[in-house]
């Protein structure tokens, strides 16, 4: 514990241990027990990319998995786009890349919907104060049990998808350099569309959900954690929402676009990422704002926003409802995370379909290759928001250098910003501080959807820990949870 | 037959977090009848549905500070007050068996002690790989001849 000024305690926690999956907030309290200031400490596990380094480009895309156990499909592909241009194999046939989008497809709508159901849900459906013992996943599976069996189902459907283009649950092999490394066969297919329809009508019930949960709570919805902010995506060249591919799109909060259609091989003229002590987890920010103007959203709230139209009837129908609500500009409230994240995963199994009966499924073409480079980007919108992915290679076709901005990391500062948000609205000044309004504060956090409890998970971690402390350096409170 | 269902999970990437999955990979090498074995990287709702289909669960981890060389021990059905439902805890995992899909499923968490997780890499430390070796002497007698789940 460090200690500083006369009548405040600054308490900086140093992580217990260096394993991904930890949070840490500390909230510090004045002498009139007001917030002064709050933390979120992410423990980024940042010797990932020294672990690849000297490892040949082709086992990346494989070998990227192991630093996520939720969205390892991303990285998988994030990987695979940046070593199409290694190996000047970037304009994939038609069943490649349609392949690598259903692979997408499947992992989106099986993260949105574990989310959203398991995650999010006992907070909307029991209140942000209820009772612990019911407001968690088996709470929901007693009182909502149809509800909770959709989430599980619409999960393992996802995870069938990816299962069928990956080659396996986990540890798929599915993209390579320049491709894909087999094609949807007609029995695989048709196990895909056996289910599709109830997969699109479930998905519509919970966009229902998390919708009404919004407009008929407004009141609570848009001062809880919100603030203004930047927006970043990838973006199709007409517009469109595109969570596999496209060129980068900044805009402010008032829609104004910071730069557009931006090739993501230059991202590190526009990208920067700060460093801060008191977490090993980096800041990023739009290089010519600087890290006071720069920082921005990523995920599904920061897409819909970003987007012209989404290029599905159901969830273009939806978009057009959640931007009406702001009269078309950005929506800049931290709970409305959850019903962009429910447009998308509309988006996402309206996708799935259309490529289920698409016959380039079933082609053989699968790989090209072209000019070899030293150099290669790759990025996607991953469930939780875009991901770089960024290599050099040697001549040995072995990697020299990677860096990687994860999804979380570019949610970094608005983390915290949620965090300070709500911990001033709901914690400051009160005179006992319940299990109900520190639950707030996890509220706001897990809108982003983070991945804290990323890559290792051994019995005995604890991915979140709150801290209180007031202005004598006595911890008030403490809790842990996984 | 009594059904068995067998899940290792963790991170093979990350030292002995693999304990799990390398239990797993032992097991199915085996090709046991009436045993299904699962590996992934860790336990999420899904897997209540897998659950629910067996009448044993059995839930193999690496351990981070628990007894040397593993412990086996039965679990109850109950919710957990979690941050995050990415990663699901086994009795929550066999309280969603039993609320959801009205399985009767026996659950047991076999937790095998590592002592290395702090970096990345795609190997077990000599201890860890000790535990595994016993866990497998320990486990593979009671799934072979079903001596589990008294049904």
């Amino acid at each position: 514990m460090n200690t500083s000024s006369s009548n405040l305690k600054k308490i900086v926690i140093e992580p217990v241990t260096r394993v991904e999956g930890h949070g840490k907030v500390t909230i510090l309290l004045d002498e009139n027990n007001k917030v002064h200031r709050t933390l979120l400490h992410v423990v980024e596990f940042r010797g990932f990319e020294r672990f690849i380094i000297g490892r040949p480009y082709w086992e990346i895309p494989v070998l990227v998995q192991r630093l996520c156990g939720i969205c390892p499909v991303s990285h998988h592909l994030a990987a695979a786009k940046a070593m199409d241009v290694i190996v000047g194999g970037e304009k994939l046939t038609p069943t490649a890349e349609k392949m690598r989008r259903l692979m997408h497809y499947g992992q989106m709508f099986q993260s949105h919907s574990l989310h959203f159901f398991h995650l999010c849900s006992p907070d909307l459906l029991f209140g942000f104060d209820a009772d612990p013992a019911i407001r968690n996943v088996i709470g929901v599976a007693q009182k909502f049990p149809e509800l909770a069996v959709q989430g599980v189902m619409m999960r393992k459907y996802g995870q069938e998808v990816i299962l069928r283009t990956a080659g396996k649950k986990i540890h798929g092999t599915g993209a390579i350099p320049g491709g894909i490394n087999k094609n949807l066969t007609i029995e695989e297919r048709d196990y895909l569309l056996k289910d599709i329809d109830q997969m699109v009508e479930w998905a519509q019930s919970a966009l229902k959900i998390a919708k009404d949960y919004s407009v008929e709570n407004l009141e609570k919805v848009i001062p809880f954690g919100s603030f203004e902010s930047n927006h970043l995506s990838l973006i199709r060249e007409d517009g469109a929402m595109d969570l596999y591919h496209g060129n980068l799109r900044a805009i402010d909060a008032q829609g104004n676009k910071i730069f557009d259609q931006v090739d993501y091989q230059n991202y590190l003229d526009y990208i920067n990422e700060e460093v801060r002590d008191y977490s090993y987890m980096k800041f990023p920010f739009i290089k010519f704002l600087g890290p006071q103007d720069g920082w921005y959203r990523v995920g599904p709230l920061a897409r819909v926003n970003t987007a012209d139209f989404i290029d599905t009837p159901l969830a273009e129908a939806a978009r057009k409802e959640f931007m009406a609500v702001t009269d078309g500009k950005p929506n800049n409230l931290t709970l409305a995370y959850h019903w962009a994240r429910m447009i998308e995963n509309l988006h996402s199994i309206e996708e799935i379909k259309i490529l289920l009966d698409d016959p380039d499924l079933q082609g053989n073409a699968l790989v090209v290759k072209g000019e070899r480079r030293d150099e290669g980007v790759g990025l996607i919108e991953a469930p939780r928001g875009t991901l770089f992915h960024h290599y050099k290679v040697d001549e040995n076709d072995q990697i020299t250098m990677a860096n990687l901005i994860v999804s979380t990391t570019n949610n970094n500062e608005p983390m915290n910003r949620a965090v300070q948000k709500v911990a001033l609205d709901h914690i400051s000044g009160v005179p006992e501080i319940t299990e109900g309004l520190l639950n707030h504060v996890e509220v706001a956090i897990r809108a982003y959807d983070p991945c804290l409890s990323c890559a290792t998970h051994a019995m005995g971690q604890m991915p979140l820990e709150i801290s209180i402390v007031d202005c004598e350096g006595r911890l008030i409170d403490r809790k842990s949870k996984r | 037959m009594t059904k068995i269902l067998l899940i290792g999970y963790g991170n093979p990437g990350r030292l002995d977090d693999g304990l799990g999955p390398a239990l797993a990979e032992a097991v199915a090498a085996l090709g046991l009848p009436g045993v299904t074995v699962d590996s992934d990287y860790q336990l999420t709702v899904e897997d209540a549905a897998a659950a629910a289909e067996n009448d044993v669960v059995i839930f193999a981890d690496a351990s981070v500070n628990g007894e040397e060389p593993f412990f086996f021990r039965e679990i109850v059905a109950e919710g957990t007050l979690g941050f995050s439902s990415h990663s699901v805890d086994p009795e929550a995992v066999l309280a969603m068996a039993v609320d959801l899909f009205g399985a009767k499923t026996k659950g047991y968490a076999l937790g095998i002690r590592g002592y290395q997780f702090d970096e990345f890499g795609e190997r077990l430390s000599d201890k860890a790989r000790e535990n595994l070796s016993k866990a497998c002497e320990f486990i593979v007698p009671i799934l072979r001849d079903k001596r589990i789940g008294d049904r």
